[in-house]
C-alpha cells in the first residue's frame, strides 16, 4: 500500500472541492476501495472520506418515487420499508450481495462504483488493460469463467458485479451528481456505466471529482418485481448471471415488461431487446423463450464462460414465468 | 473422563485474544518485518535484479535475494519425510514456478517493507514452462521412490486383466481432481529472535522437530542452537507439516542483521508458497458379477508434480483395504510441471483418491440396479485383501447400516432424476469411508508438582484440533485428578519429542504416550509412599490402590498426592511414556488397522439454472474409542464440510502462459460457507480398537474428509442423472443435462 493522507470532509460542498487535488478519491464504506489499495490496484495519495456525510436519508417524493441518499448503507436502504414494499426487486438484489457484514459498510454510491472482480485485474504482474490502459487483457485467453457475454471489447471482457445496480436499471433510477464547481445533475443508471470500448479504464460518466450524492427512483411501475441471482455458492458470492424483471400481465397477455442482467456485461445490462419480444405476447414459455434469445443474440463466449449464455437464457425464462404467474395469481 | 465432551481448556484463551500466534509475539522489542517478493513468471531465469531502489524506500532495512543468501544445505532425500529435510531459498537465479520468492524486504514496518518489494527491479528471461496437466499427460513417468519413503507405488494381486475381461458388469472411467489448498485461517508466519548464536523461532507449525530439523540443515547449524515456540496455531491441514520460505527468510534476516524479524505470507502468497493438492486424473475399473460382487478393482492415478520437488499423494492406497475382490491393481503416476510443489492437503490420497473409487461404485450400483449400500456390505472383505492379514477392528457394515437407518435412506429415489420438489430436482448419494490409521515415535512427560498439580509436556503441537483438552483429560485420568489440576504445556522444541500433528496421528500417539507416562508416574508414587514411613500408605501392597480426587487409596487408608510429593519430591516428580513407530510395533505387522465410516447426502439441483445445493449430510464413523466427543464431532463435520466443498467449489485455476494461479484469493477459490451447509451431523459408533493402543482409540482427524464429497457427487447424479468425473461438479458441468425448460 501506497502512503496517503486523509481527510473527512463535513459536508459535499467541501468533499468535491477536497478530492479536486491531483491523486485525490472518495472513500465511502471502503469495501472495495481498500482492498485495492492493499494491493496497489488504487493508488491514492490522497482520501477524502464521506462516509459520515449527511447524505444518509431515505425520503419520499413528492411524485410518489423515493430518494436514496448516497451514503445510505446497502443493508439499511435494503430494509426500508417502502424500498421493501414498493421495490421488492432492490431489496432482493442487495440481500443477495456480499455479506451481512459487508453490507453494513457498503454505501449505495461505492456499490455503483465498485469495480470488476476480474483477476487479472487485481494481478498488478497481470497486464490489464483497465488498471494498465495498453498493456493488455490477461482474461482474452486466459481463466475467464466470470467475464462478460455482451458488449465486450478486445481491450476488456470484464464484468460490473453489482447486484443492486441491475435491479436500479429495471428501476429507472437516477443518480444525482454534485460537480466540484457545486453544480449538481441527474444521469439515467442505464447511461451511468459505460461500455469498455478501447478504454475500459474509462467506466463511468462520472467527471473528475464529481461526487455521487444519492440515487432516485421514480414511482414504481405496474407488475411484478424478481431479481434472481445465480452463483456457485448459496451466500458471499458475485453473480454468475443475474436477472431483474418487472412484468405486468392483463388476462395472459404481458402487458408491460422489464429485464437486465447482471453478471453479463461491463454494465447491468437492460435487454430492450428482450422486453420487446415480451410486451403484447402471450404469458406462455413460449414468449420467454424468444425474449431470451432475443436477449442473447448478439452473446459471445470466451471459453470457460460459454455456460453463460444458455444460463442466462434460462434464468431469465423462469423469472419471467415466476413473476408473470404471480401477476395473475394476484 | 476419556471420550467425555469436556470443553476446550484453551477456549477461553483464545476467545479472549490471550493465545499467542506466531506472528503476535513481542517479547524481544521492536521487530522488523519482512515481505516477499515473488516470481512474476512461471519458468525462466532471474537477468538481472536490482535492490537500490527499494533500498532506498523509507523504512527499508535490506533486500536480500539470491546474491546475498549465506550456503544452505540441500534436502536429504533419505529422509523419508520430507518435513525434516533442509528447505534451500533464494539459492538460484532460475524460477521454477510462479511466485517463487525471488527477494524479501526487511522494514521497520510491516507496510514499509510491503511498498518497496514493487521497487525491486528484476529482469527475467522467462521460457515456455508447462503448466498445462492434461495436454501433458502422456509425459506421465513411474516414480522411483516409495510413498513417504514407505508405501509401494505399484501393487498387484491375482492377474486384473483376466478378472476384468471375464466380469460379466464393468465400469471403466477417468475422474479428475483439481488443484487444492489447505489455506489455514492463520497465515504462514513466524518471528525469528537471533540471542547470540541462538535462535528462538516462534513458527506456526505442525511438527516441532520437523521445523527445527528443517530449519538447522538449511542454516547448517546445530539443532540444540535451534528453539521452536508454537503453542497455539491457527489451522494447517498439511501445509504446516513443514516450514516453507517465510521461516528460512526470517531466520536468515534476524542473524544478518541481528534484530528480531517476523515474517507472514499473505493469502495471496500462501496460494503459491505452501504446497498444493496435486491436480490428478484417475482410472477406475472394477470388473463385477451380477450379483455385485467384484472380482477385478483397478484404481491408477496420474497427477502432477513439481518437475524439481517430486511429490507422490499416495491416492490409490486405501482402495488396497476397502473393497474385496481377487483380481486388483494399483498405481501412481507423475507428470512433470512447473507448477508450485505438491505437499500433503488433509487427507492426503483419500480424499482425491475416493472421490473416485466411491463415484465409479455408485456408476456400479446403478449398472447393476442394486443399491449403493447393498453393493458395498456384499464386496466386505474378510482379510485385507492385499496384505492378506486380519482388520485390527473393521466397522464399515455398522456404519453403513447404522447411516442408512439413520438417514432414511430407504426413502431414495432409485430411479435418477425422478425425485422432484417445486424448481429442485432432489437426490440421495452415499459413499463408504475408510483411512489408515497410523502411529509414529511419541514422548510426553507429566510431573506432578509439591501442590498436587499436574504438568504434562510434550512439543506436541495444538492446530486448532482440541490436544490440549484430551491430554487434560487422560492426565485426569491417569492420575485421577480434576482437569483444572492438569495444565499441558505444548509446541516447545525444549520439551519431550513427538510427531506432531499430522496424519490425525497426533492425538493417538500423544494420548498413548501420556497414558504411559501416568502408569509410570504412579508407580513411582505408590514406590515411594509404600516405602516412607510417614506415609498413611506405609507397608501397603501398591496392587490394590486407587487414583481418584488428587490422593491414593489403598483399602480404608488414603492420601493426598501433593502430601507425597511435598514430603518426599519437593521440587515434584516426573515420568515419561512413549509411543512406537509402526515398524516397531507387530500389530502393524500383523493386522490392518483403519477407521471407517459412511457419508449419506441429500442434495437439491436447481432445475433451470443447474446450482446445486447440499439440503443434509450425515456421516456414521467408527474409530475405535473417542477421546473427547465434542472435539471429534467438531473434526468429523469440519472433515465432511471439507469435503462438500471438494465436490462442488474448490479449485485452483491455473493461468495456462504463466502458470500462476488466478483466483488467489478467498474470495475466488470458494470453499463452503454456513449458508452452504444446512443440516449436518456426525454419530460415532462406541468402539475400542485394542490393536491399535491401550487407549483403543484411533485417528479421527481426516476421516470426515474420506468419502464425503462422493456421497454429495452421487447425489447430483441421483437428482439429475447427470454423471459428472470432473471435479468440482459446477454448475456449467450439469447444465446441458438438464431437462428442456418447461412451462
Ligand atoms: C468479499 C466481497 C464480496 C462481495 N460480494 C458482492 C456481491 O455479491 N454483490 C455485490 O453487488 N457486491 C459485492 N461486493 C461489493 C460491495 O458491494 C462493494 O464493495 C460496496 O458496495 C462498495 O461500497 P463502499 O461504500 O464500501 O465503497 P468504497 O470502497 O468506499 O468505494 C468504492 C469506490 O467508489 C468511490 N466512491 C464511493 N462513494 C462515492 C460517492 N458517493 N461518489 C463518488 N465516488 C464514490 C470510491 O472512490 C471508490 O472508488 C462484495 C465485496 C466483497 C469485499
Ligand atoms: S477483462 Fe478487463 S479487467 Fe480483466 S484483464 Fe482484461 S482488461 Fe483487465
Amino acid at each position: 500500500m501506497r502512503s496517503f493522507t486523509y481527510e473527512r470532509a463535513t459536508d459535499a460542498r467541501g468533499a468535491v472541492a477536497a478530492v479536486s487535488r491531483p491523486g485525490a478519491k472518495f472513500i465511502s464504506g471502503g469495501t472495495n476501495l481498500l482492498d485495492l489499495m492493499k494491493l496497489e490496484v488504487e493508488r491514492p495519495s490522497h482520501l477524502v472520506d464521506i462516509s459520515r456525510l449527511p447524505l444518509t436519508d431515505i425520503e419520499e417524493l413528492p411524485d410518489g418515487g423515493l430518494r436514496i441518499g448516497a451514503q445510505a448503507t446497502n443493508s439499511d436502504t435494503a430494509a426500508d420499508a417502502r424500498v421493501r414494499t414498493h421495490y421488492p426487486v432492490l431489496t432482493q438484489a442487495l440481500v443477495a450481495g456480499a455479506s451481512g457484514q459487508l453490507r453494513n459498510k457498503a454505501s449505495v454510491g461505492g456499490n455503483l462504483l465498485q469495480r470488476t472482480r476480474c483477476p487479472y485485474f487485481y494481478d498488478t504482474a497481470a497486464g490489464c488493460n483497465k488498471r494498465d490502459p495498453g498493456s493488455g487483457c490477461s482474461a482474452i485467453g486466459g481463466f475467464n469463467r466470470i467475464h462478460a457475454i455482451l458488449g465486450v471489447s478486445d481491450a476488456c471482457i470484464a464484468t460490473h458485479p453489482s447486484d443492486m445496480a441491475v435491479a436500479m436499471t429495471v428501476l429507472e433510477a437516477q443518480v444525482e451528481l454534485l460537480d466540484a464547481d457545486g453544480s449538481a445533475r441527474r444521469v439515467a443508471v442505464t447511461d451511468f456505466h459505460r461500455l469498455p470500448g478501447d478504454t475500459p479504464h474509462i467506466e463511468t460518466v462520472l467527471r473528475p471529482g464529481e461526487m455521487i450524492t444519492g440515487v432516485v427512483l421514480p414511482p414504481p411501475p405496474p407488475g411484478r418485481q424478481i431479481y434472481r441471482k445465480v452463483r456457485d455458492r448459496a451466500s458471499y458470492e458475485f453473480a454468475l448471471v443475474s436477472v431483474a424483471v418487472i412484468v405486468a400481465t392483463d388476462r395472459g397477455t404481458i402487458s408491460s415488461a422489464r429485464a437486465a442482467f447482471g453478471g453479463v456485461a461491463h454494465k447491468p445490462w437492460r435487454s430492450v431487446e428482450a422486453e420487446a419480444a415480451l410486451t403484447g405476447h402471450p404469458a406462455a414459455m413460449a414468449t420467454y423463450r424468444a425474449a431470451a434469445e432475443a436477449a442473447m443474440r448478439d452473446a459471445v463466449g470466451r471459453g470457460h464462460n460459454d455456460f453463460k449464455i444458455e444460463l442466462a437464457r434460462r434464468t431469465l425464462c423462469r423469472t419471467l414465468a415466476q413473476a408473470a404467474q404471480a401477476t395473475e395469481a394476484g | 473422563m476419556i471420550g467425555q465432551a469436556l470443553d476446550r481448556v484453551d477456549g477461553p484463551a483464545k476467545v479472549a485474544g490471550q493465545a499467542t500466534y506466531a506472528y503476535e509475539h513481542w517479547d524481544d522489542g521492536q521487530p522488523l518485518y519482512g515481505f516477499v517478493v515473488g516470481a512474476t513468471i512461471g519458468t525462466g531465469r532471474i537477468t538481472r535484479i536490482d535492490t537500490a531502489r527499494a533500498e532506498r524506500s523509507p523504512g527499508v532495512h535490506m533486500v536480500m535475494t539470491h546474491h546475498d543468501t549465506p550456503a544452505q544445505g540441500a534436502p536429504d532425500l533419505s529422509i523419508p519425510f520430507e518435513y525434516w529435510r533442509a528447505f534451500p531459498v533464494l539459492s538460484r537465479a532460475d524460477v521454477r514456478h510462479y511466485g517463487e520468492p525471488v527477494a524479501l524486504v526487511v522494514a521497520a514496518t510491516f507496510e514499509q517493507a510491503r511498498a518497496a518489494a514493487p521497487l525491486v527491479d528484476i529482469e527475467y528471461a522467462g521460457e515456455a514452462g508447462s503448466y498445462d496437466f492434461a495436454a501433458c499427460r502422456h509425459q506421465a513417468y513411474a516414480p522411483d521412490s516409495l510413498i513417504y519413503g514407505m508405501i509401494p507405488t505399484d501393487t498387484a494381486v491375482g492377474d486384473f486383466d483376466a478378472g476384468f475381461d471375464t466380469a460379466p458388469v464393468r465400469i471403466d472411467e477417468r475422474y479428475t481432481t483439481p488443484y487444492e489448498f489447505s489455506q489455514p485461517m492463520e497465515p504462514h508466519a513466524c518471528l525469528v529472535e537471533p540471542h547470540g548464536e541462538d535462535l528462538i523461532v516462534h513458527v506456526s507449525s505442525q511438527i516441532v522437530d520437523a521445523a527445527r530439523a528443517s530449519i538447522a540443515s538449511t542454516l547448517q547449524i546445530d539443532p540444540e542452537r535451534i528453539h521452536i515456540v508454537t503453542p497455539y496455531v491457527g489451522g494447517g491441514f498439511g501445509s504446516k507439516l513443514r516450514i516453507h520460505h517465510e521461516t528460512i527468510l526470517a531466520a536468515f534476516a534476524a542473524r544478518a542483521l541481528n534484530r528480531p524479524v517476523k515474517v507472514a505470507l499473505t493469502r495471496q502468497q500462501i496460494f503459491h508458497l505452501t504446497g498444493v493438492r496435486p491436480t490428478s486424473s484417475q482410472r477406475v475399473r472394477l470388473g463385477a458379477e451380477r450379483d455385485g460382487r467384484l472380482v477385478a478393482i483397478a484404481h491408477e492415478v496420474t497427477m502432477h508434480t513439481n518437475r524439481h520437488e517430486e511429490y507422490i499423494e499416495p491416492t490409490a492406497t486405501t482402495t488396497r483395504s476397502l473393497y474385496a475382490a481377487p483380481h486388483r491393481l494399483t498405481r501412481h503416476r507423475l507428470v512433470p510441471l512447473d507448477l508450485p510443489r505438491g505437499e500433503d492437503v488433509r487427507a492426503p490420497g483419500e480424499a482425491p483418491g475416493l472421490l473416485a473409487v466411491e463415484s465409479a461404485m455408485d456408476e456400479l450400483a446403478y449398472a447393476l440396479e442394486m443399491d449403493p449400500v447393498e453393493l458395498r456390505i456384499r464386496n466386505e472383505p474378510e482379510l485385507d485383501p492385499e496384505r492378506g492379514v486380519p482388520f485390527s477392528d473393521r466397522h464399515l457394515v455398522e456404519c453403513l447400516r447404522d447411516g442408512a437407518r439413520r438417514f432414511g435412506w430407504e426413502s431414495r429415489p432409485a430411479q435418477a432424476a425422478s425425485l422432484r420438489e417445486g424448481r429442485w430436482m432432489v437426490g440421495y448419494g452415499m459413499a463408504a469411508a475408510i483411512r489408515g490409521h497410523l502411529q509414529a515415535p511419541t514422548k510426553v512427560a507429566v510431573r506432578l508438582q509439591a501442590d498436587g498439580t499436574a504438568v504434562v509436556r510434550s512439543d506436541m503441537t495444538d492446530i486448532g484440533t482440541g490436544t490440549y483438552t484430551i491430554l487434560t483429560q487422560v492426565a485426569a485420568d491417569g492420575l485421577g485428578l480434576p482437569p483444572d489440576r492438569v495444565r499441558v504445556e505444548l509446541g516447545r522444541s525444549e520439551f519431550p519429542v513427538s510427531m506432531g500433528s499430522g496424519g490425525s496421528w497426533g492425538a493417538t500417539n500423544s494420548c498413548t504416550a501420556l497414558h504411559r507416562a501416568c502408569e509410570a508416574l504412579r508407580e513411582k508414587l505408590l514406590a515411594t509412599a509404600s516405602n516412607d514411613a510417614r506415609s498413611a500408605l506405609h507397608g501397603l501392597d501398591p496392587a490394590g490402590a486407587a487414583f481418584v480426587d488428587g490422593g491414593v487409596r489403598i483399602g480404608g487408608a488414603s492420601e493426598t498426592l501433593s502430601e507425597i510429593v511435598a514430603r518426599n519430591h519437593p521440587d515434584g516428580v516426573e515420568a515419561e511414556g512413549e509411543t512406537l513407530a509402526m515398524t516397531d510395533d507387530p500389530n502393524y505387522q500383523d493386522y490392518a488397522l483403519h477407521s471407517y465410516g459412511a457419508h449419506f447426502a441429500e442434495v437439491g439441483v436447481d432445475a433451470d439454472t443447474a446450482e446445486i445445493r447440499l439440503r443434509r449430510m450425515l456421516g456414521v464413523f467408527s474409530v475405535g474409542r473417542v477421546l473427547n466427543a465434542k472435539t471429534a464431532r467438531s473434526q468429523l463435520i469440519g472433515g465432511m464440510i471439507w469435503g462438500v466443498g471438494a465436490a462442488l467449489e474448490e479449485e485452483g485455476a491455473v493461468d495456462p502462459r504463466s502458470g500462476a494461479f488466478v483466483n488467489r484469493d478467498l474470495a475466488q477459490y470458494l470453499v463452503p460457507v454456513h449458508a452452504d451447509i444446512s443440516e449436518v451431523d456426525a454419530v460415532v459408533l462406541d468402539g475400542f480398537d485394542d490393536k491399535a493402543n491401550v487407549l483403543g482409540a484411533k485417528g479421527v482427524g481426516e476421516l470426515g474428509i474420506c468419502g464425503a464429497g462422493a456421497a454429495v457427487a452421487n447425489a447430483v447424479f441421483n437428482a439429475t442423472g447427470v454423471r459428472v468425473r470432473d471435479f468440482p461438479i459446477t454448475l456449467e458441468k450439469v447444465l446441458p443435462g438438464l431437462p428442456p425448460m418447461d412451462d
